[in-house]
């Protein structure tokens, strides 16, 4: 029942992009009356899970930046540290009033299109210092990129880092925005280095969880083969489907759950 | 650059599979042994009132195992999952190093500094 459900957290979570955390936990705590604090730790192991299965193939494409990668973990595993910490000291209302409107904002930029890539190869001092330039495959062969706004971009990424260790998710919409967005990194780069960024992030505060108690066997082993093989089969349906037409159903469905998350939050029916 | 670069690429891709793959088996293991024991159990998850101290700390679990609990077994294999991620920042601190990129190297570091105080728990 869990493992089935986790399957379709998958699917969808590789279906969107959103990663397969905004979906089960949601999934769990609503439809299986699972307490939000297991479901969060549960969670963050599947996002670990997802995230070094996909990495795994991207790194070798030659698109994630090792660099920037790095640079920004050390804002992204603090803020995992911080907001996992967070998690113990607000209530579990709160904590899916939160969710509520972080699946609000991801089902927005989900739906939003994607306009062309703005990236310049003027980099800011910082980023050059920090030596973040770099070229990245194109089919008319490698195009240099530079990186810009480093400091805002990395403020961004300590928030991501919050919202994942306090919701269970990757937060790769928040990744991808301060990369793709703030420091006008191509847009393949950003997804591509989000994902790679994702498993140390969650990471991180999986430690907190586990030491806490959050992290319950029984509950994270269904949840993390489910989610595994849902965005196996995820990865598979997506080189065949029509994605746009999938977005709009299951930004629905995102839609749906935010708004139940947020009602039950706010009346403390959880 | 780009050979050495290519090869930590190819290192770290290795790395991420065998570290999930792994992960997964020593935990279905435990699943299945679990399961031969306890399948008839009802769960709770309603409730919460957190995991016993055995399940919570590396040591605890390691004994579990040891044991040959099945719920000792499932952790382990989170903990491999959860070793994964940090045992790439470990071999990219490696990488950075060869490359004698000292500011790359101490980047890496505080990471996985980070990652191991969460994991293991900070000193007290």
């Amino acid at each position: 029942m869990t493992g089935s459900g986790a399957f379709g957290a998958g699917l969808i979570g590789a279906l969107t992009g959103l990663g397969g955390g905004i979906v089960i936990v949601p999934l769990l705590t609503l439809a299986c009356g699972v307490d939000i604090r297991y479901a969060v730790g549960a969670s963050l192991i599947s996002v670990i899970a997802t995230s070094s299965g996909a990495a795994a193939a991207y790194v070798r494409e030659g698109f994630s930046n090792i660099r920037i990668g790095m640079l920004l973990e050390t804002a992204t595993t603090a803020g995992a540290i911080a907001g996992a910490g967070l998690a113990a000291l607000v209530s579990p209302g709160a904590i899916a009033t939160v969710f509520g409107l972080v699946l609000l904002y991801s089902a927005y930029l989900t739906l939003r299109p994607h306009d062309v890539d703005a990236t310049g190869t003027r980099a800011d001092p910082l980023a050059s210092w920090l030596q973040l330039a770099a070229t990245y495959p194109t089919p008319e062969g490698p195009r240099p990129y530079a990186a810009r706004r480093v400091v805002a971009g990395y403020g961004l990424m300590f928030v991501a880092g919050i919202l994942s260790g306090l919701l269970g998710i990757g937060s790769g919409a928040v990744k991808v925005l301060a990369m793709d967005r703030v420091m006008e990194l191509p847009f393949k780069v950003s997804t591509t280095t989000s994902n790679f960024m994702i498993g140390v992030t969650a990471a991180a505060s999986a430690g907190v969880y586990l030491h806490r108690g959050y992290i319950d066997p029984g509950l994270a082993l269904p949840v993390m083969l489910g989610v595994l093989a849902g965005a196996l089969a995820g990865a598979r349906v997506l080189a065949t489907a029509h994605p746009r037409y999938l977005r709009l159903v299951f930004v629905a469905v995102i839609v749906v759950l935010s708004v139940e998350m947020l009602f039950r939050g706010i009346t403390g029916r959880l | 650059m780009s050979e050495q670069h290519e090869r930590l690429e190819e290192a770290i891709g290795t790395l991420l599979r065998v570290g999930v793959v792994s992960a997964a088996a020593v935990a279905t293991v435990g699943g299945l042994v679990f399961l031969a024991r306890h399948g008839s159990d009802q769960a709770s998850y309603g409730v919460f009132r957190g995991e016993p101290q055995d399940l919570r700390t590396i040591g605890g679990v390691l004994r579990d195992v040891l044991a040959f609990r099945g719920r000792g077994l499932i952790q382990l294999g989170l903990l491999l999952l959860i070793a994964t991620p940090i045992a790439r920042v470990a071999l990219t601190l490696i990488a950075f190093s060869r490359l004698g990129d000292r500011r790359y190297v101490a980047i890496s570091a505080v990471v996985l500094v980070l990652l191991l105080v969460s994991l293991l728990g900070l000193p007290s």
